[in-house]
């Protein structure tokens, strides 16, 4: 199996200060490795670095020409910065798909709740699942909004909080949760994906009301494929798992959550 | 008499925006078998313990049996967990790493992995750690038992507080671990992995040279910190790890030579090796056979691609063998 890959950029758009949006031409990726939506890549950031960034797949599709692959990252660091500073037509040293993603059924009802940069893994969710989910997503504040529009596309109701106010719900997304879970009895599962405390607060709310959550982890990550054991995740029996190869998804109530 | 010399006309000019491309090399086959301490590998590339897993996940990508061997994760006596993370740091040209040994056990290794590993035409290492002599020694039965091609007894992990490095930092408890696994390994041989982290390198050496080792592995990471200024964490939770990739090369160059220089058993060479320059660097400083490692992080092909410039490396200088390579360093 091939998994590394010069993929070419297609497009590149900024979404906001921090967030950058790529489509990238895969070659037959998508096709050879596509499980589940909220798969990873892991993408060589110069040659300065030694490490890959894994960064979460937005969408993604197969196409004859050349399967596509939607990305939005932020950045953080050294290799972000220089991954933002590429152009159309360059081209990208990439490993993928990798990792698990979310068991998503087409015939499914879920509550897709996204924080920040975890927001747009859940597009491919939303996309999977022909519109009949509902997204929550949380923002820091207003500006920093991504991909409200697409997900109005994509889901049968959008859901916004921002942590200053500045933009629909004044608070973090938990609240949210817990009034759509009360109002409606119908959700398959919810699905989340953004920085641990909102994933904790998440997971302990959907276990309150007995509805399956399903939770993407960010761990500092080496290889990304399993084998050098460094993105570790704690869960609740004592045991450590890797969110590459184990996950990134996992069932919150497997994650020990008071680490 | 002056000659003429007629040039083709050409319809179109080459396109001078690119380089040509270079001419063909036609070069000699090369053999690049070497024997390490009495087991012989159709090449000399091996993937260092802890890098690799037990082969499984690399083994989706490419055929196992293009390398010359394997020494498997880490094992002890015991399944144990590791350390919390994180347990990685990116540094300039390498990274620090605190995974303390996470691993399934000797047992599961027996049961599960190793007639995985069996399947492919590849000599396997099995690399053990142990909190004492005696678990030391059980392992080496076990492992002698099951039949692994050669036993890699590592006494220089930084990560772990029991055992490890508390081993690999004193010649005289180096030795014994060596002597018990010796004792109990049979006819398997016993390569021993030694810690960077001391004043001299070549004590511990023939300290477990000494002590009947088969053959030296070198060099483990090196111990390191990195800090985060805003919060003014260390990015690791265990504070401090161990560095490896490219930046360690020239350090662990200049142990391999001096190694090979007070020994006369073989050595393993690592440390930084991401590409055939590198490889060939160590096999001359004295190195047998070498061991790539962190370069798999950035490229999972790397072995393969050390083993091809390696072999381009030893036909370009007219070398039948890659093996004559080895020791053939020429100091001032």
């Amino acid at each position: 199996m091939k998994v590394e890959r010069k993929c070419k950029i297609l497009s590149k758009e900024w979404l906001n200060h921090d967030a950058v949006q790529l489509v990238l031409e895969v070659g037959d990726m998508v096709g050879e490795s596509f499980r589940n939506p909220g798969q990873f890549v892991h993408v060589k950031c110069g040659e300065g670095l030694l490490l890959r960034r894994p960064i979460s797949v937005c969408s993604c599709e197969e196409n004859e020409q050349g399967d596509r692959l939607t990305l939005v990252f932020e950045v953080r660091g050294e290799g972000t910065e220089w991954l933002s500073e590429r152009q159309v037509g360059d081209t990208l040293d990439v490993m993928g798909l990798l990792g698990n993603g979310f068991p998503v059924k087409p015939k499914g009802r879920y509550l897709l709740v996204g924080g920040g940069i975890g927001v747009p893994p859940m597009l491919g969710c939303a996309r999977t699942n022909g519109g009949k989910s509902t997204a929550v997503l949380g923002y820091r504040s207003k500006d920093k909004a991504i991909l409200v529009d697409e997900f109005q596309a994509d889901c049968a109701k959008v859901l916004l909080a921002t942590d200053d106010g500045s933009m629909g719900y004044h608070g973090f997304v938990d609240a949210l949760v817990r009034q759509e879970l009360t109002e409606d009895k119908n959700y398959d599962a919810v699905l989340a994906c953004g920085p641990t405390p909102m994933l904790r607060n998440v997971a302990k709310v959907a276990d309150e009301f007995g509805v399956p959550c399903l939770v993407s982890m960010e761990e500092r990550m080496g290889c990304g494929v399993g084998a050098c054991l460094v993105c570790v995740c704690d869960m609740k029996d004592g045991t450590r798992k890797h969110a590459c190869k184990d996950g990134p998804v996992f069932d919150s109530k497997e994650v020990d959550w008071d680490v | 008499m002056c000659k003429l010399i007629l040039r083709p006309i050409r319809d179109e000019k080459p396109d001078r925006s690119v380089r040509p491309a270079a001419p063909e090399e036609n070069l000699p086959p090369v053999d690049m078998s070497v024997t390490l301490a009495g087991m012989t590998m159709k090449n000399p590339v091996v993937v260092a313990s802890g890098t690799f897993g037990f082969g499984r996940e690399y083994g989706q990508f490419y055929d196992l049996s293009e390398l010359g061997g394997i020494c498997a994760k880490g094992l002890t006596l015991h399944r144990r967990e590791g350390n919390p993370g994180p347990r990685i740091a990116e540094t300039p040209m390498g990274i620090l790493n605190s995974v303390g040994l996470q691993n399934p056990g000797v047992d599961a290794f027996i049961e599960t992995e190793l007639p995985f590993l069996r399947q492919y035409d590849v000599k396997v290492i099995a690399n053990i750690s142990g909190n004492s002599p005696e678990e030391y020694g059980i392992m080496c039965e076990k492992l002698s038992e099951a039949g692994v091609d050669m036993i890699e007894v590592n006494i220089s992990c930084p990560n772990v507080k029991a055992g490890g490095l508390a081993y690999g930092t004193r010649p005289e408890l180096a030795a014994e671990v060596t002597e018990v696994a010796k004792a109990h390994a049979g006819k398997v041989p016993v390569m021993v992995k030694l810690s960077p982290n001391v004043t001299d390198i070549t004590e511990i050496a023939k300290a477990v040279e000494g002590a009947g080792a088969d053959a030296v592995s070198l060099i483990n990471t090196l111990r390191g910190m990195r800090i985060d200024i805003n919060t003014r964490r260390p990015i690791l939770k265990m504070n401090t790890g161990g560095l490896s990739g490219p930046a360690v090369l020239p350090v662990a160059v200049r142990m391999v030579w001096e190694v090979s220089n007070a020994v006369k058993i073989p050595v393993l060479g690592m440390g930084g090796i991401s590409k055939g320059e590198d490889a060939a660097q160590m096999m001359l400083a004295g190195a047998t056979a070498v061991a790539v490692g962190t370069a798999l992080f950035a490229d999972p092909y790397a072995p393969l691609t050390v083993r091809d410039g390696l072999e381009k490396i030893a036909a370009r200088q007219g070398l039948s063998a890659v093996s004559q390579l080895t020791g053939g360093v020429k100091p001032w």
